[in-house]
């Protein structure tokens, strides 16, 4: 079947949004290989320019709000892309009957986190639809940023040898928002690990290791990343199962719904791949920054088979991990 | 992928190390190619998962059977309960598993998309919990699943009729086991040399459920669990009855299944829910396979009380779902599988259940072209 | 079909039982089990318990879990 409306899976950053930008967007723009900010060249400077949108539902959840994760996001963006943070817009969109009480709480923490960062909200936009029209309230970004490493990272640097490693514990936003969603509700003491993440991109670099590339696994967790940078790469990754960091918690809120830790979304984690030497100095240098102590080496890169993602399960087989279609959606069978 | 994955992987102590070089063994002692049928989907995706089969000796075919209720729910199934989220009036409160089957010409999910109102629940007291909460709404639970999930929804009714609700319903398809294994071994292009049966089922219905296939066809069957642990187990008892020549009901997953079940399930299956005739997908009509909702609950059906209507089924032209379920093709053999039928766009219910075969093959293991 | 998790009855009231899966929790009907009780195993399908474990069936479930190199009861 296909289709002719969008739908919720085409936002949730698998398969279907990916098809999406394929045949709607990129023959429009020239996006280059669709990392996570657009590196621009100007005034003899190579600056990092993104944008994001921020729809998360509910907008205040267990460890943080649409604010501190509009932010951490754009922030984020920039910093995988070897930039320095500098400056963001700020676009919301309040729906009619938000209370006033809220957008205090939420622009509050956007004051935190960006003085936390160092990054200067200078624009912004305000605009109010009706009852109903969206969800609270919706958060649009722009942010720029100084690139500050030489070598070139992305998507398409990843090469056989390399070894992929992880800051910390996968799954944690991605299970904190979905307990507070109707018809699903369960209560869990997962809180979401939305935090900047430039502190420890400046803390790898200066480490001296040679890094190909670099992804904060939101949408589509560890899965859609691997799988990404397997595709345009194409080379092979292998991820072993018995390594992924994965909470007893979050594991038990998967194994209750039927889902996959892989494909959960994270908004404070680091995925780094980088040249094999040199994986010891990048898991050291992740671990002496506090939100990056759970740092492990999950996998490798491999010459084939190219442009598949794959997993070494706990009994010794192997399976595809396939990009993740976009809803998460909790399973009886 | 460098080195035997059977040898360098094996985790652990004692138990998982031995299983494969005894399964090896009584592969040998068996001497020719045998095929162990599972079930029970979610049996098909803890194989897929954990790569078991690579740990399976090569002359030992681990088969997926028509064990995904989903997988099994005929399009017309899907159409009625499209009809009924287009009215204004009705709220249709589903599990995930649903959302992306396709039917005739849509699917829940691009019914959503398209402004009705469907919820994904996790359970069917969640769509209890909607009736009580909308009391101008007509809330129609949509109840598949075999004998594991038939006393939920079971209890689901027998709760709303406790209270008197009027604004809650279920459109009831679920499915029962033991007539549905028969059909399969009456089938004269599918070849089971032995039945991995469903775990979580079996806890419901009691083992004794299976004894009649050990003594009317002489097929083995052993009970499995869901670790994959218990699936190798599994197997390993299976082939030791086909060596020995033997056809019994054995029990792997020992700590959760006995030969009785779960009594108080039963007994309010009974009181909600009576046998009748159902229509597999790909299988065809299997006689005493289903249960309906009894007369007494006729408020609680969606049919008799929300006029519900069910088109004759219409499988797409090419697709190969049914001789997927039966075990009789892989996916493989399908024209469609990877390339006009993909898990984002596919044709038939196998392709969209998280649990049906052809996802399985694609999202886990082997692609058509690679 | 059929996802069915080990949990442990953390909660207790009648037939509505507060369960856990290694933290995530979530209410359940514990109508189908006979004479539940705090601390108890149970198997959890859709929202409802359909099997309770006694302690040797917990611990065959760890050691089975163990020697895969996964973990089994969070304490």
């Amino acid at each position: 079947m296909k289709h002719d409306r969008i739908l919720l899976a085409h936002g949730g950053g698998g398969a279907l949004t990916h098809e999406l930008i394929e045949k709607v967007f990129a023959p429009a723009f020239d996006l280059g290989t669709l990392e996570d900010s657009a590196v621009v060249e100007f005034a003899g400077q190579r600056l990092a320019f993104t944008t994001d949108s921020y729809v998360v539902k509910p907008y205040l959840f267990p460890g943080g709000d649409i604010g501190k994760l509009a932010v951490c996001g754009t922030v984020n963006d920039l910093a995988v892309q070897g930039a320095q943070p500098l400056w963001l817009s700020l676009g919301m969109i309040l729906e009619e009957g938000l209370p006033l009480a809220d957008l205090q709480k939420i622009v509050a923490s956007i004051k935190t986190t960006a003085e936390e960062v160092g990054v200067k909200v200078v624009t912004g936009d305000t605009k109010v639809v009706e009852r109903g029209k969206c969800e609270g309230l919706y958060i649009n970004t722009a942010g720029i940023g100084r690139v500050v490493t030489e070598q070139p990272l992305g998507s398409s640097q990843v090469r056989p040898g390399d070894t992929v490693v992880v800051s910390g514990l996968l799954g944690e936003h991605g299970v904190a928002v979905m307990s507070r969603r109707e018809g699903i509700a369960f209560q869990t003491s997962v809180v979401s690990d939305c935090a900047p993440l430039w502190q420890l991109v400046k803390t790898v670099v200066d480490s001296g290791a040679e890094v190909h590339a670099m992804r904060d696994p939101t949408r589509g967790g560890l899965a859609a990343t691997v799988c990404d940078f397997a595709r345009v790469s194409q080379v092979g990754i292998r991820l072993q199962e018995t390594a992924l960091p994965v909470s007893p918690a979050v594991r038990g809120a998967c194994d209750l719904l039927g889902l996959d830790p892989l494909s959960i979304a994270n908004e404070g984690k680091l995925v780094v791949v980088c040249r094999g030497a040199d994986a010891e100095r990048v898991v050291q240098a992740m671990r002496s920054v506090p939100i990056g102590r759970g740092a492990v080496v999950v996998g490798e890169v491999i010459e084939k088979p190219k442009g598949l993602a794959l997993l070494r399960t706990a009994i010794g087989g192997e399976r595809i991990i396939d990009m993740p279609t976009g809803e998460d959606l909790p399973r009886i069978c | 992928m460098g080195g035997d994955p059977r040898r360098d992987g094996i985790a652990g102590s004692g138990a998982l190390k031995t299983l494969v070089p005894m399964l090896d063994t009584l592969a040998r002692r068996v001497g020719r190619d045998v095929n162990l049928m599972e079930v029970c989907g979610t049996h098909t995706m803890t194989a897929f998962r954990s790569g078991l089969r690579q740990l399976m000796p090569k002359s030992v075919h681990l088969i997926s059977g028509p064990g995904c209720p989903v997988c099994v729910t005929d399009t017309n199934y899907i159409d009625a309960a499209i009809a009924l989220c287009r009215r204004s009036d009705v709220i249709v409160a589903t599990f995930g598993d649903l959302m992306r089957v396709p039917g005739s010409e849509s699917s829940l999910e691009r019914e959503r998309a398209a402004g009705a109102d469907v919820r994904v629940v996790y359970s069917p007291t969640d769509a209890v919990a909607l009736a009580r909460e909308n009391s101008g709404k007509k809330i129609v639970f949509l109840g598949v699943g075999f004998e594991t999930t038939a006393p939920t929804v079971a209890a689901s009714i027998a709760t709303a009729s406790k209270d008197g609700l009027k604004n809650f319903f279920v459109l009831a398809a679920h499915k029962t086991m033991p007539q549905a294994l028969e059909a399969l071994l009456r089938d004269q292009q599918v070849k089971i040399d032995g039945f991995i049966c469903p775990g979580h089922v079996t806890v419901i219905t009691g083992a004794a459920m299976y004894r009649f296939i050990c003594e009317k066809y002489r097929i083995p069957c052993v009970v499995g669990g869901f670790e994959p642990f218990d699936m190798l187990k599994a197997a390993e008892m299976l082939l030791a009855q086909i060596a020995d020549g033997r056809a019994e009901v054995e029990i792997e997953y020992s700590r959760s299944v006995n030969d009785r079940g779960n009594v108080a399930a039963q007994k309010l299956m009974a009181e909600v829910f009576e046998e009748c005739d159902a229509g597999w997908r790909g299988i065809g009509n299997i006689p005493r396979s289903g249960l309906t909702i009894r007369a007494k609950y006729a408020a609680f059906d969606a049919v008799p009380s929300l006029g519900v209507q069910f088109e004759p089924a219409r499988p797409h032209p090419g697709c190969r779902c049914g001789d997927v379920l039966r075990g009789v093709i892989t996916p493989l053999d399908c024209k469609l599988f990877g390339k006009a039928c993909t898990p984002t766009e596919p044709f038939g219910p196998c392709m969209v259940s998280s649990e049906g075969t052809c996802a399985a093959y694609f999202k886990y293991g082997k692609r058509a072209a690679a | 079909m059929c996802l069915a998790v080990p949990a442990k009855i953390v909660e207790l009231q009648g037939t509505a039982a507060t369960i856990s899966v290694e933290g995530a929790l979530r209410e359940v009907d514990v109508s189908l089990i006979e004479e539940p009780r705090l601390g108890d195993f149970v198997l959890v399908h859709a929202g409802f318990a359909i099997h309770k474990w006694d302690q040797s069936e917990v611990d065959e479930w760890e050691a089975i879990r163990a020697g895969m190199g996964l973990p089994g009861v969070v304490p």
